[in-house]
């Protein structure tokens, strides 16, 4: 489960306060907005990247909110997929494992398993360069996912892709949520990811998180209920 | 043509006519020409002006020469680690945190870029009168310590611009991800960060080489020009040249010029796109 209560962060000149949403265990939330409301700013102080003015984050059941990124169990996934350069695809999928210093038949289970279930087998040996934007963000999807996380954010993960991949990666991601038993907090600004994918929709407007009914998001009525006080 | 206030159609004759390019393309080649002409010109003077066989013999002949050599490897691969030891956790500092009096520090940096060579040597020179330095002045000033701190303080800075160029051009994204996979900040610096800053640490370290290797006022100042002692190959160019020794300093100038353009040819093969070299 995702909690955030209160939620204040400051970030120059931009202010996020009193945020609050909850993403119940095992759902997969979307958080919509206009580019530049702060939506990846909330991604990045659930992950600890950023800082905190004020506020409760707590992820399954465990108050995180001064604990650093490492400590937090959160897969990341950002907009650029930020792929390590000179790894290759299957050190990618190792790195947390190795970090964590898994056994080495263990680690080797896990990427095929990984490999298998985001069509990366083919791609284990290669470095991310001349990487599709969908095979990017696969290999971004299965490092996250590598260490089994509890909590998953994905910042934006399709906006560089064509219909047709994403229109693959709408089934692949649940199907990865739905395998790896994750809890998602998916950041977009696209209607259409938000319910293709989303069991609950929040939209972040004038700095608050207004929960959206899932129904109503395939209709064009798009009048926000406010969730939160 | 249409007067102030009232826009009126051109006429198809009366099409706007530009003068000729060719002066401004002229005047762009033939200033550009010259000076890459000189630079030629230098070092096919220094090469026509005597024979491979002779400055080899010259080389062989002389123990200063080979002494001066062995030295200046020495001393410059010393001042090459120890500036990248210092230059990688400056430029990672300045490229990824701000902090209250960061622009102070950033001037301070460029100060041993900036000040004449000679005054760095005499600050130097100074600073090992006073204590702490001055309890181990007698080991380190006038003796190879001093040659390897002088070719140091320059080269270093220079390393420090590059390394922090290297490090801004790096996305911080792939570093953060690392901490959310359970890295230390020391762990995503050393697997992530390093492996991506690989050509600008290659650029930096020749940089730092190459600069070592033709500091001349410093060394001169801080290590002295005892023969066969702190002798590096610039104070060999200076003793010989004003010895009257025209092929020895030659030779040695020729040495220093092969291997700045292997340094040359190691950077812009390998390092990276934006350098200060």
């Amino acid at each position: 489960m995702i909690e955030i209560q209160n939620l204040s962060v400051r970030a120059g000149a931009f202010e996020l306060t009193d945020v609050s949403f909850t993403v119940p265990n095992g759902e997969y939330g979307v958080l919509m907005g206009r580019t530049g409301c702060g939506k990846t700013t909330i991604l990045e102080s659930i992950s600890g990247l950023k800082p905190v003015s004020g506020g409760v984050i707590k992820l399954v059941g465990v108050d995180v909110t001064r604990l650093k990124p490492a400590e937090r169990g959160i897969g990341y996934v950002p907009q650029d997929g930020a792929l390590f350069s000179r790894m290759t695809i299957r050190d990618h999928l190792a790195f947390a494992l190795r970090i964590r210093k898994w056994r080495g038949a263990a680690i080797s289970r896990r990427v095929t398993e990984l490999a298998e279930l985001l069509g990366l087998a083919h791609l284990l040996r290669r470095k991310p360069r001349g990487l599709s934007g969908g095979e990017k963000q696969r290999v971004a999807l299965g490092r996250a996912l590598s260490f089994r996380p509890g909590i998953l954010l994905l910042d934006e993960p399709l906006s560089a892709l064509d219909d047709e991949t994403r229109r693959q990666m709408y089934t692949l991601l649940k199907r990865a949520q739905q395998h790896e038993l994750v809890t998602v907090l998916h950041v977009t600004h696209s209607r259409e990811e938000a319910t293709q994918l989303g069991d609950r929709l929040y939209r972040l407007e004038d700095g608050r998180a207004h929960e959206l009914p899932v129904r109503r998001m395939e209709t064009d009525d798009f009048e926000p209920r406010a969730m939160t006080t | 043509m249409a007067s102030a206030g009232a826009i009126e159609p051109q006429a198809v004759g009366d099409r706007h006519r530009v003068g000729s390019d060719a002066l401004f393309f002229i005047c762009l080649i033939g200033l550009s020409s010259c000076y890459v002409i000189m630079i030629i010109g230098m070092v096919l003077a220094d090469m026509s002006y005597t024979t491979p066989d002779r400055l080899l013999s010259t080389i062989v002949d002389n123990p200063y020469i080979r002494q001066s050599i062995r030295l200046s490897l020495l001393t410059c691969t010393t001042t090459t680690i120890l500036s990248l030891w210092v230059a990688v956790p400056i430029g990672y500092l300045l490229a990824r945190y701000n902090f209250r009096g960061k622009a102070i520090v950033d001037t301070v940096l460029d100060i041993p870029i900036v000040l004449p060579p000679l005054v760095v040597g005499l600050s130097l020179l100074i600073l090992f009168k006073y204590p702490p330095f001055s309890f181990i002045a007698e080991h380190v000033v006038f003796e190879v310590p001093a040659v390897i701190l002088a070719q140091f303080m320059v080269a270093c800075a220079f390393s420090v611009r590059t390394m922090r160029i290297a490090f801004e051009q790096i996305s911080p994204r792939p570093e953060q991800v690392a901490l959310t996979l359970g890295c230390t900040r020391n762990q995503a610096f050393w697997s992530v960060v390093m492996p991506e800053a690989r050509s600008g640490v290659l650029t930096a370290g020749t940089l730092a080489w190459a600069r070592s290797l033709g500091e001349f006022g410093p060394v001169l100042i801080f290590a002295g020009s005892m023969r066969g002692n702190t002798e590096v190959l610039p104070t060999t160019v200076f003793l010989e040249f004003q010895a009257g020794h025209l092929t020895e300093a030659l030779a040695v100038s020729m040495v220093m010029i092969i291997t700045a353009m292997i340094v040359l040819v190691i950077t812009r093969l390998f390092g990276a796109e934006r350098s200060i070299l």
